[in-house]
């Protein structure tokens, strides 16, 4: 019989991906003065990456992800602010602590249907946030956390003003993680994530254990808003209560349903176009800037289903049919 | 002959409502056996109870001597008690082919691997083309199964069932919402299957149960009202009066 693997999605670069990773690096050489937003869009991207493997493909309704967000954060800024400034050792301790904390949580989150997953990480963000304002002894609570001294990347490169350090670094982490999310959401894993999310009561019929595979997708979707939280520290060597504030949760959210969910660039595509659009309306008006993108988010969710990436495959199908 | 599946006793109550009340039924190993009944006579409930998505209020389900009642619905599956719906309940988004070999990568316990991408699995996507063929899904393998027709929808229900390579198959109407062309062909599936493997099925067609079923129960109001082999139940005065008469009729 016929092997038949090229019916199944393909796992090769496509042309475009590659395009798509040359901007980046094209961007900081045409546009220095923006290396500093350019690595706040990258550290986004990688929180709106792991909200997409949590939302996207473990159909996993949270608005409380910057809990993990910020508990990487605050780790990576902790260990520089006591001496341990060595970044990428920072990064790991923080991906693995945040990991912790979603692994622990997420039995309360996959027990219940939407409006119960909405709540319960509601809840546990202010949980979160409410525990590291009242321990100001150790977070610096609303005033942040001071003290942050960074070591060298590599033990070459040190943080710079200008930001080209923070750029470098943050692409490369967003990248590495892209890399592996990639191939995860290829794997049978990210195929039982897929079943999981389009038919939740149909899997125990076919013998998938779904708890453990939602408890699995959920501790690592806050392994890598960890690290983003991380980056975020150790790029900007500041920490604050809002890094694990509801809003970042609901901008987070925001952004991957600009993109699209479900298909990993629309993380990186609706994150770019949200930051850069915040960057460019608060330029016109620091004060009316969010009417725009309320109206962007409303003609989005009427207009372009599916996001960014969604609008575009509807489009791509409605030309190519004969 | 040992018992591959058995219940003793079981029932369910929904408040006030008994939907399966005493049943006790026992199935060989290899049975072809129809469950029929008027509607609401607590068939697909009763379906329920064996796969584990309802738990009974009393009595005990025993897979070959392993008493069952409390194991949650996927371990069942692992130990071969797989399942059909009365109504698809598929993976919409997904293709056909994917959805076959989730099954199948499931039921191999490779399912949680992350390193590979599935078309990598070369053995696995083999048998799930396979199994397509033979349900004449093949030309339908890269297509999204909610965009199939309801009627070939119908056959990937039976193909997910089929690629956890059951010991025991429940089929809750698998041919209902068909075309009767069409369920020649699901049915054609079912007579297919090796010998050992046993079936359960609830159908409303009698020229389907009398044609495929070896024995029949009959439930009515959550009860068994009869059971034998088709001669018997086709000459029962009370299933003549309370199901069969109407179709005679």
């Amino acid at each position: 019989m016929n092997a038949a693997p090229h019916l199944l999605p393909s796992v090769r670069w496509h042309p475009a991906e590659y395009a798509l990773w040359l901007v980046p690096i094209a961007c900081f050489f045409l546009f220095p003065g923006y290396r500093v937003l350019g690595s706040q869009v990258f550290i986004t991207a990688l929180f709106a990456l792991s909200l997409d493997l949590v939302l996207g493909y473990a159909g996993i309704l949270t608005l409380g992800h910057a809990a993990f967000f910020g508990l990487g954060a605050y780790t990576a800024g902790l260990l520089a602010a006591h001496g341990w400034g060595e970044p990428l050792s920072g990064l790991a301790a923080a991906a693995a602590l945040a990991a912790l904390a979603g692994y622990l949580v997420s039995f309360l989150v996959v027990r219940g249907e939407d409006l119960a997953r909405l709540m319960v990480t509601l809840g546990i963000g202010f949980l979160f946030y409410e525990a590291a304002n009242r321990a100001a002894g150790l977070t610096g609570g609303v005033d942040g956390l001071p003290g942050i001294a960074m070591g060298k990347v590599l033990g070459v490169f040190s943080f710079d003003l200008a930001g080209d350090t923070a750029y470098v670094y943050s692409l490369a982490v967003l990248f590495v993680v892209f890399v592996l999310a990639r191939r995860l959401v290829a794997s049978p894993f990210g195929l039982s994530l897929r079943g999981i999310r389009e038919n939740r009561a149909r899997m125990p019929a076919i013998g998938a254990p779904v708890r453990r595979r939602l408890v699995a997708a959920f501790t690592i979707g806050a392994g890598v808003a960890g690290l983003a939280g991380a980056l975020l520290a150790q790029t900007t060597q500041f920490v604050g209560l809002d890094s694990l504030g509801f809003g970042r949760s609901a901008d987070v959210m925001i952004m991957l349903v600009l993109g699209g969910t479900g298909r990993l660039y629309g993380a990186l595509l609706g994150t770019a176009l949200f930051m850069l659009a915040q960057d460019y309306l608060a330029g016109i008006n620091p004060v009316y800037w969010q009417f725009w993108l309320g109206l962007l988010l409303v003609a989005f969710v009427f207009f372009a289903r599916g996001g960014i990436l969604g609008a575009a495959e509807t489009l791509r199908r409605r030309f190519s049919r004969p | 002959m040992s018992n591959a599946l058995r219940t003793e006793q079981l029932t369910r109550r929904f408040g006030a409502l008994e939907a399966v009340c005493d049943v006790s039924l026992a199935l060989p190993r290899g049975a072809r056996h129809a469950l029929i009944g008027p509607n609401g006579a607590g068939k697909t409930t009763l379906i329920n109870l064996l796969t584990g998505a309802l738990p009974p209020t009393s009595g005990d389900v025993y897979l070959g001597d392993e008493r069952i009642t409390h194991l949650r619905q996927h371990p069942r599956v692992k130990r071969g008690l797989t399942r059909t719906f009365q109504i698809n309940t598929l993976f919409g988004g997904l293709t056909v082919l994917e959805s076959v070999l989730l099954a199948i990568l499931e039921r191999e316990g490779r399912a949680a691997e992350w390193r590979r991408p599935v078309a990598r699995y070369a053995e696995d996507v083999e048998e799930a083309m396979d199994l397509l063929a033979t349900l004449r899904l093949a030309d339908d393998a890269d297509r999204r199964t909610a965009t199939l027709p309801y009627g070939r929808q119908r056959l990937v229900e039976i193909a997910l069932a089929l690629a956890t390579r059951p010991r025991i198959l429940l089929l809750d109407e698998p041919a209902a919402g068909i075309p009767a062309a069409e369920s020649g062909e699901v049915f054609g599936a079912i007579a297919d299957l090796p010998p050992s493997v046993t079936v359960l099925f609830i159908e409303h067609d009698m020229g389907l149960v009398f044609r495929f079923a070896q024995r029949i129960t009959v439930l009515a109001g959550g009860r068994i009202l009869a059971e034998g082999e088709p001669e018997e139940i086709r000459r029962d005065e009370r299933v003549r009066a309370v199901y069969l008469g109407r179709e005679d009729g």
